[in-house]
């Protein structure tokens, strides 16, 4: 198990990153590094944590994902689900794991299981990599938008402890898609985003380009995600990154995960789905106006707490 | 009154709320993009910001679809307090408080007004998003207003209408506007819990994490014709896929036909609908308290109700030992 685990190391992660990001770049570097073609994927985690794995297919409707791994495993001696984006390494395979950018069966797939976890209320596990919901006229004809949205529905509902794990690159709708949970963690070198610095660089600075100047304005390193309450906790990885030595980024993960799976468990089941609730229900940053002002006792807005 | 350092632009909000006016309307005359038919601003507020000619529907900000949709035009806002702030101190090609700042001076104080109203004679909440504020994208104070008028609908006990128009999320709050995606859904599982019918307006566009979150989620959803309904719009698809899509991609009525939409329903016809809706929808009022013994007799209990006769003071909680368990919704009888 990592030595270097707890609060004190989120410390020190936090700070490098407060430290680097002084010197600009490095935000890009840590979006290379979540990118990284030798990073392990969930089927990697899923070899070295659950020896006793069945993955399970297809939607029951149209067909099977394959940007979408789901099954359940056998983990410190009890059931878990498991469901996780997988991206390829070569290009043969890439193309067949669509790049990690799931398709509307994927979600209905992990959907499917989550039917499993909440019947026999076994604990939920995602592993989160991927660039986004694949943006394609037949995945939108097929209900992209609404199976993202019920995905997220039901992680919500489900009984059994739920921990979201952003291993990768953790982009737009499609990665929260999995990743309503009771803890949402990242791994040192993930990021967690609105949209990729790509895509932003098209959108807002109509040039891609301009991909670095997006990644610095967004910040989407684990250490800021976790400073605005978007991650619980950052686990750290191997000297060098987790593509440097995956048995040690998979140790480094069981140590979190399994400790919290036990500690989540530790809740009954309305309290749990009720902190869960609390815990989305509270992210944003906004502010309020005085509640003295006039104009707004016109409008009726005095109810302001 | 006390000013914030980082104020925005509290100025504007001293005054009353603006009252749309003709003459406040960007332009005097708009010309209809599809039969080129031109109307003076009268004209289109008349007719509820619908060509008369061809029935295009063009954009209509929040405040005037309140006006239109409400019983006589009442509607009493909820969580108009609530502003932004910058959290990334976000730069883009503009600084995005200056965003905010020139998107204020248009006439409205977020992407999205949530009010109680009366439609059609039905009490509901209505959150109302409005594609002119910073394209209608879904920032922490969309997801905030969202969840307090959420709230405002489970504590009254109403129905919550919402009518969508947005490019999605709000890339300069990065993903902290993500994350409003979750929070919109987590108020949809209290409405449901409350057992309140969500009901669902799909006006243009209604795109991104918009769409892929509670816009997806209507018990009953409803598409005001010729909008665009999409997780990923056309230009993105193309750029992405370099496929050529049909002209009609993604539109309301093509919607209907893949099964993503309930109906599509010109925005004139949208309170008598949804009012009609929620009337089918509504509980069959209360009965009266009846005393304890005889609402465990009418459920056929004698041995509970022989008890509660001897225990006049039995609990509630004692009741329900006896009785069972049972989930209670709001409306439910004995």
């Amino acid at each position: 198990m990592g030595p270097r685990r707890g609060p004190r190391f989120v410390r020190r992660v936090v700070d490098r990153f407060a430290h680097s990001e002084q010197e600009g770049g490095d935000v890009w570097e840590a979006i290379q590094l979540a990118r990284h073609q030798d990073r392990p994927y969930p089927l990697d985690y899923i070899a070295r944590l659950m020896p006793d794995f069945e993955e399970i297919h297809g939607d029951r409707l149209e067909g099977d994902d394959a940007a979408i791994v789901a099954g359940v495993g056998r983990y410190h001696g009890r059931p878990v689900a498991v469901i996780g984006q997988q991206k390829g390494r070569d290009a043969q395979d890439r193309a067949f794991r669509n790049f990690g950018m799931p398709n509307p069966e994927g979600y209905r797939k992990g959907m499917r299981l989550m039917e499993l976890a909440a019947k026999m209320e076994i604990p939920l596990v995602t592993l989160i990599d991927t660039p986004g919901a694949f943006p394609g006229a037949g995945a939108e004809e097929r209900g992209q938008g609404g199976a993202i949205a019920r995905s997220m529905l039901m992680m919500l509902r489900l009984p059994a402890p739920t921990v979201a794990v952003v291993i990768g690159e953790g982009s737009s709708g499609g990665a929260l898609a999995l990743g309503v949970a009771d803890r949402v963690v990242m791994l040192e070198n993930s990021t967690y985003s609105v949209i990729s610095p790509e895509g932003a660089a098209a959108i807002l600075w109509r040039d891609a380009g301009k991909a670095k100047l997006a990644a610095q304005a967004f910040k989407p390193t684990a250490a800021n995600c976790y400073r605005w309450g978007i991650a619980d906790a950052v686990v750290p990885e191997p000297d060098g990154g987790a593509h440097t030595d995956h048995d040690g980024a998979a140790r480094l993960l069981d140590g979190y995960l399994s400790r919290t799976l036990r500690e989540l468990g530790a809740l009954p089941v309305p309290e749990r789905r009720r902190l869960r609730r609390e815990r989305f229900r509270r992210l944003g940053a906004h502010r309020e106006l005085p509640p003295d002002s006039a104009a707004l006792m016109a409008q009726g807005a005095d109810r302001a707490d | 009154m006390s000013r914030r350092p980082i104020s925005v632009s509290i100025d504007r909000l001293r005054g009353r709320r603006p009252v749309p006016s003709p003459a406040k309307l960007p332009g005097d005359d708009r010309e209809c993009p599809r039969c080129k038919s031109r109307f003076r601003a009268d004209e289109m507020r008349r007719n509820q910001f619908v060509c008369a000619a061809c029935d295009h529907h063009f954009p209509i900000g929040a405040r005037d679809r309140l006006d239109f949709m409400a019983d006589g035009g009442d509607w009493t806002e909820i969580g108009g307090e609530l502003r932004a702030t910058d959290p990334l101190r976000f730069v883009d090609l503009q600084p995005y408080p200056d965003r905010i700042r020139s998107a204020e001076a248009k006439g409205n104080t977020e992407a999205i007004v949530c009010a109680e109203l009366r439609l059609a004679g039905q009490a509901c909440v209505a959150a109302i998003m409005d594609f002119g504020f910073l394209g209608g994208s879904m920032g922490s104070v969309v997801g905030e207003r969202f969840a307090k008028a959420a709230d405002h609908a489970v504590a009254r006990g109403i129905p919550f209408v919402t009518v969508t128009s947005s490019g999605g999320a709000r890339m300069q709050e990065g993903v902290l506007a993500l994350m409003q995606m979750a929070k919109t859904i987590v108020s949809l599982d209290e409405l449901a819990d409350a057992g309140l019918p969500f009901v669902c307006v799909l006006a243009h566009p209604t795109t991104g994490g918009v769409w892929a979150s509670f816009a997806s989620l209507g018990d009953v959803t409803y598409a005001e014709p010729g909008a665009l309904i999409a997780f990923s719009g056309p230009r993105v698809i193309e750029q992405t896929t370099r496929e050529k899509l049909p002209e009609d991609f993604g539109l309301a009525e093509q919607q209907l036909v893949h099964g993503h939409v309930d109906a599509v329903v010109d925005r004139r016809e949208l309170p008598a609908r949804i009012g009609r809706l929620l009337a089918i929808l509504q509980q069959p009022p209360k009965a009266q308290p009846q005393s304890l013994a005889t609402q465990l007799a009418q459920n056929g209990t004698d041995r509970a109700a022989s008890m509660a006769r001897a225990l006049p003071q039995l609990s509630k909680k004692l009741m329900d030992r006896v009785m069972g368990e049972q989930p209670r919704r709001p409306g439910d009888r004995w």
